[in-house]
C-alpha cells in the first residue's frame, strides 16, 4: 500500500508540476494579436499587476458580478489557501514560524471551505441558469474537494490518524526513500482524493488558477495609441 | 407589442427592472437565423462561396489554428470553471430568456466540440464534461447563436477571469466563414466598404454632392459658410467617421456638430472619399486581415492627403479599432503630429475646445431637450478616451453637461462599464433579427424608461452610429418618438454659437477666443 501511495504521489507531483507548468509555457507562448483588455483598464504595468493582485487576492471582478458566488468562492478558496500553509509542516522538518502562526487559523479555514463548497454545490443544483451551464465533472470536481476537506476534518476531529508517521512517509518521498504509511482508511482516501486532484489539475478547469493571469482581458496595459503592439505572424504579414 | 407595457391591478403603469432575470424558455430563439450570404459575398473576402465538402476537417483544424495564434481563444477556452457569474448578464438573454443566450452557454456551444477535439478529457471521457462532436446540427447551432451576440464584452467585465463572450463569438464567425457559411449582412458590407470606400457604397461624386448640401444646410440655418471639405489635400485634419453620418438621421446632425467644432478651432480638415468609412466590419467577422485591410484604407488616405492628424467621428465599434487596434493593424503612424493622440476622437476634440473656452455655447438651445446617456458597448468596454482610465465615461458627460441644462443618468448598474448594448450591435443591425434585436434593446429600454419616470427624460444621446440606427427603430416600440435618439454632437451643433453668427440676442456667453478669431 505504502509503495502504490508513493508511486501515486510521484505520478501526481509530475502532472501538477509538469503538466500545469507545459500548459503555463503555452499559454505564455501563445500571441494575443490584439490589445483587447476589457476597459476602463489600467494605463500602466504596475496598474495591471494590481488588477491582478485584486482579481486573484479578493475576486474584485466575481464580487461585481454576483454576491453570493463570490462569498462561497471566497470562503473556499481563502479556507483552500490557509489549509494548504498549514499542510506545509507535514513536509518540512523543522516548520517555518509562519506555518506555526497559520495552524490554528488552518483548523477553522477547513470548514471555511467545506462551507463555501457545499453552497457552490448548492447553487449549481437549485439555480435554474447554473444548473443548465453544469456537467458532471462540474459537479464530481466540488464532490471531490468536498471528500478531501471532509476526510480532513475527520482525521482532525474525530478519528485522529498517526499524524507523525504521515509525515515520516512524505519526508521519506522527499528525499526518494519509500517509508510505511499508516493503514488508516479515512487517510488513504484523503491522501488519494487529494492525488486525483493534482493529477487532474492540468486537464481540467482547475486551469483558471494560473489562466487568470494569462487573461488578455486582464493583464493587458491600456496604451495602444502610444506603444504599437504587434503579434509575430502579424508582423508576417506586413513583409 | 406585450413586450412593452406591463401594467399593474392598479392599471398603472409598471416599468420591468432592467437586470430582472427570466425563467428559462430552452429554444425560444433557436430559430431566428441571420441571412446567410450570397457566394459573392463570401467570395469578395477570400471565403468559399459555399458550404465546402470537408467542413468539418477545416473547421476543427481552424479551432487548433485559432488556439495557437491567439492567447485570449485558447485560455478562455480552458478556464471557464462554470461559476455562472455571467449568465445573468447578456442582454439578449435577459430579453429573450433563451438560455443559449446566456454568455458561458454560448460560449459552451464552441468549448464543447474545442474539449472533443482538442483535450484529454474531451477525446477520452466527453460525457463527463460536455463535450460533443462537430455535427451539422451543431454548425447551424454556432451560426444561430453567434448571430445573437453582438459581441459587447458585458459578461467580460463580470467574469472572475475576464473571459470575454465577444472573442469566441468572433472565433467562431471566422471559423464559420472559412466553412463557408458566412453572414449576409457583415460580408456585403465588408466587400463593399473594401471596393467602394464605405458600407453604403456611396461613390465620390454622391458624397460630395451630400457634403455640399449639408454646408448649404449649416448656412441657412446661421448665416456662416463652414465647409464641410472632402478629398483636400494638405488639410491637418482627416476626419474618419461612420458612413451613417452623411445619410442617417440622427447622425448627420452629428456630422454638422464636427464641421461646426472644426470650423471654430479654426483648423483645416477633410474627409476622405477613399476612407469614408469608419465603420470595420471586419472586426464583427474576427477576421484580422479583413480589419487590416479596411484600417490600410484609412493609412494610405492619411498619407495621400498628407494630413497631420486622424479623428474619428462617432461610432463605437470604429473607436474599438480606431483607439486600440488601428496602431497594430495600419501603423506605425510616424508621418503624423505626434503632439495628439493617434487616432483622436472628436469628443477628445470638442471636450478640449470646451475646457479652453474656445467654444461659444448656448445651452438654452436644447432646453426642449431632457438628455440621458446612453454608453455604447465598444466604446466603454474596449477603448478610452483622454488620458484617464474611464475617460470614455466623464468625456461624453461632461460634453452634455456643457451643453445641455437638462441632463440625467441612468442606472449606475445599467451605464459605464456595465452598460447595456443598444441590442444592434456586432453585425446584427439587419431587418431579419428585429425580434431579437427589440427583445434585447430591453434592458436598455426599461432604464431608460425609469429616469424618463423618475426625472422627465425625453431623449437619449449616444456616440455609435449602430446605437443610433438601432434606437431609431426600437424606440417607437417602448413608446418614444423615433427621434428621441440623438448624436452627442448634435447637441453640441445645437447649442454652438458660431463666431459671426447672428442669433438675435445677445445674452449668450461670449468666449474670447484668439483661435476662433485667427480663423475668419
Amino acid at each position: 500500500m505504502s509503495t502504490l501511495y508513493a508511486v501515486l504521489f510521484y505520478f501526481a507531483t509530475f502532472m501538477l508540476v509538469f503538466g500545469t507548468g507545459a500548459k503555463i509555457l503555452r499559454y505564455g507562448r501563445t500571441p494575443a494579436p490584439l490589445k483587447i483588455p476589457t476597459t476602463p483598464a489600467p494605463t500602466t504595468q504596475s496598474g495591471v499587476f494590481w488588477r491582478l493582485v485584486r482579481e486573484v487576492g479578493v475576486f474584485e471582478s466575481l464580487f461585481k458580478s454576483n454576491k453570493w458566488i463570490w462569498l462561497f468562492g471566497y470562503l473556499f478558496h481563502a479556507g483552500l489557501a490557509l489549509v494548504l500553509l498549514r499542510h506545509f509542516r507535514y513536509f518540512i522538518i523543522d516548520t517555518w514560524w509562519w506555518v506555526n502562526i497559520v495552524q490554528p487559523f488552518g483548523i477553522y479555514a477547513g470548514f471555511a471551505m467545506v462551507i463555501g463548497l457545499v453552497g457552490l454545490l448548492v447553487r449549481r443544483i437549485v439555480v435554474q441558469r447554473i444548473r443548465y451551464i453544469s456537467d458532471p465533472s462540474d459537479y464530481l470536481m466540488l464532490l471531490l474537494i468536498i471528500g478531501i476537506g471532509a476526510t480532513g476534518l475527520n482525521m482532525k476531529f474525530l478519528t485522529p490518524t498517526d499524524i507523525i508517521a504521515v509525515k515520516g512517509f512524505m519526508l521519506g518521498l522527499m528525499r526518494f526513500r519509500i517509508g510505511e504509511l499508516p493503514a488508516d482508511p479515512m487517510l488513504l482516501i484523503h491522501l488519494a482524493l487529494v492525488a486525483i486532484l493534482m493529477i487532474i489539475f492540468p486537464i481540467s478547469k482547475l486551469l483558471h488558477g494560473p489562466g487568470v493571469l494569462f487573461s488578455p482581458g486582464r493583464n493587458q496595459v491600456d496604451n495602444p495609441r502610444e506603444k504599437r503592439h504587434l503579434a509575430p505572424w502579424a508582423a508576417e504579414l506586413e513583409k | 407589442m406585450s413586450v412593452i407595457e406591463t401594467h399593474t391591478a392598479t392599471g398603472e403603469t409598471h416599468i420591468p427592472d432592467p437586470l430582472e432575470i427570466p425563467r428559462l424558455a430552452c429554444g425560444a430563439m433557436a430559430d431566428l437565423k441571420s441571412f446567410p450570404a450570397y457566394e459573392k459575398h463570401n467570395t469578395d473576402l477570400g471565403f468559399p462561396g459555399e458550404l465546402i465538402d470537408n467542413w468539418k476537417e477545416v473547421a476543427i483544424a481552424k479551432i487548433g489554428e485559432l488556439a495557437k495564434k491567439n492567447r485570449a481563444f485558447q485560455v478562455y477556452l480552458d478556464t471557464c470553471v462554470k461559476c455562472g457569474a455571467c449568465t445573468d448578464k447578456c442582454h439578449y438573454f435577459l430579453g429573450t430568456a433563451d438560455p443559449k443566450n446566456m454568455p458561458v452557454a454560448r460560449q459552451d456551444l464552441l468549448r464543447s466540440v474545442y474539449r472533443r477535439y482538442y483535450t484529454f478529457a474531451g477525446k477520452y471521457f466527453p460525457w463527463l464534461v460536455g463535450a460533443r462532436d462537430l455535427t451539422e446540427e451543431v454548425l447551424e447551432e454556432w451560426y444561430t447563436y453567434y448571430h445573437q451576440c453582438s459581441q459587447c464584452r458585458r459578461c467580460s467585465v463580470f467574469c472572475p477571469y475576464g473571459i470575454d463572450t465577444a472573442e469566441i463569438s468572433m472565433a467562431a464567425r471566422e471559423i464559420l466563414d472559412t466553412v463557408g457559411k458566412g453572414q449576409k449582412y457583415c460580408n456585403e458590407i465588408i466587400a463593399k466598404a473594401q471596393n467602394i470606400g464605405n458600407n453604403l457604397g456611396l461613390p465620390e461624386k454622391a458624397l460630395r454632392s451630400t457634403l455640399e448640401d449639408l454646408e448649404e444646410d449649416i448656412e441657412d440655418e446661421t448665416g456662416v459658410s463652414v465647409r464641410i471639405p472632402l478629398d483636400e489635400k494638405g488639410a491637418d485634419i482627416l476626419l474618419i467617421t461612420p458612413s451613417a453620418d452623411f445619410f442617417a438621421e440622427p447622425h448627420i446632425d452629428g456630422l454638422l456638430g464636427y464641421a461646426k467644432v472644426f470650423h471654430e478651432a479654426g483648423v483645416s480638415w477633410t474627409i476622405s472619399s477613399y476612407a469614408s468609412e469608419a465603420a470595420n466590419f471586419g472586426l464583427f467577422i474576427g477576421s484580422y486581415e479583413n480589419m487590416r485591410t479596411l484600417s490600410l484604407r484609412i493609412r494610405k488616405a492619411a498619407i495621400d492627403l498628407g494630413v497631420k492628424r486622424i479623428v474619428f467621428g462617432e461610432c463605437g465599434h470604429a473607436w474599438r479599432v480606431g483607439y486600440s487596434f488601428l496602431n497594430t493593424l495600419a501603423g506605425p503612424f510616424d508621418f503624423l503630429d505626434q503632439n495628439y493622440p493617434i487616432p483622436q476622437h472628436i469628443m477628445e476634440f470638442t471636450h478640449d475646445m470646451l475646457e479652453k473656452g474656445q467654444l461659444k455655447i448656448d445651452k438654452s438651445k436644447n432646453d426642449e431637450f431632457n438628455v440621458t446617456f446612453h454608453d455604447s458597448c465598444n466604446v466603454a468596454r474596449g477603448s478610452r478616451m483622454g488620458d484617464k482610465p474611464g475617460g470614455q465615461f466623464e468625456l461624453p458627460r461632461a460634453v452634455l453637461r456643457a451643453v445641455c441644462n437638462n441632463y440625467h443618468d441612468m442606472d449606475r448598474d445599467t451605464t459605464h462599464e456595465s452598460t447595456f448594448c443598444c441590442g444592434g450591435g456586432g453585425g446584427l443591425l439587419t431587418d431579419e433579427l428585429m425580434d431579437l434585436r427589440i427583445k434585447g434593446s430591453s434592458p436598455r429600454m426599461n432604464a431608460l424608461r425609469q429616469v424618463t419616470e423618475d426625472h422627465g427624460v425625453t431623449h437619449m444621446a449616444a456616440i455609435c452610429a449602430i446605437c443610433k440606427s438601432q434606437f431609431t427603430k426600437v424606440m417607437p416600440k417602448f413608446g418614444y418618438e423615433i427621434d428621441s435618439i440623438l448624436s452627442v454632437h448634435q447637441l453640441v451643433s445645437n447649442a454652438v454659437i458660431l463666431t459671426g453668427q447672428d442669433t438675435g440676442e445677445d445674452d449668450a456667453e461670449v468666449a474670447t477666443d484668439p483661435a476662433a478669431v485667427a480663423a475668419e
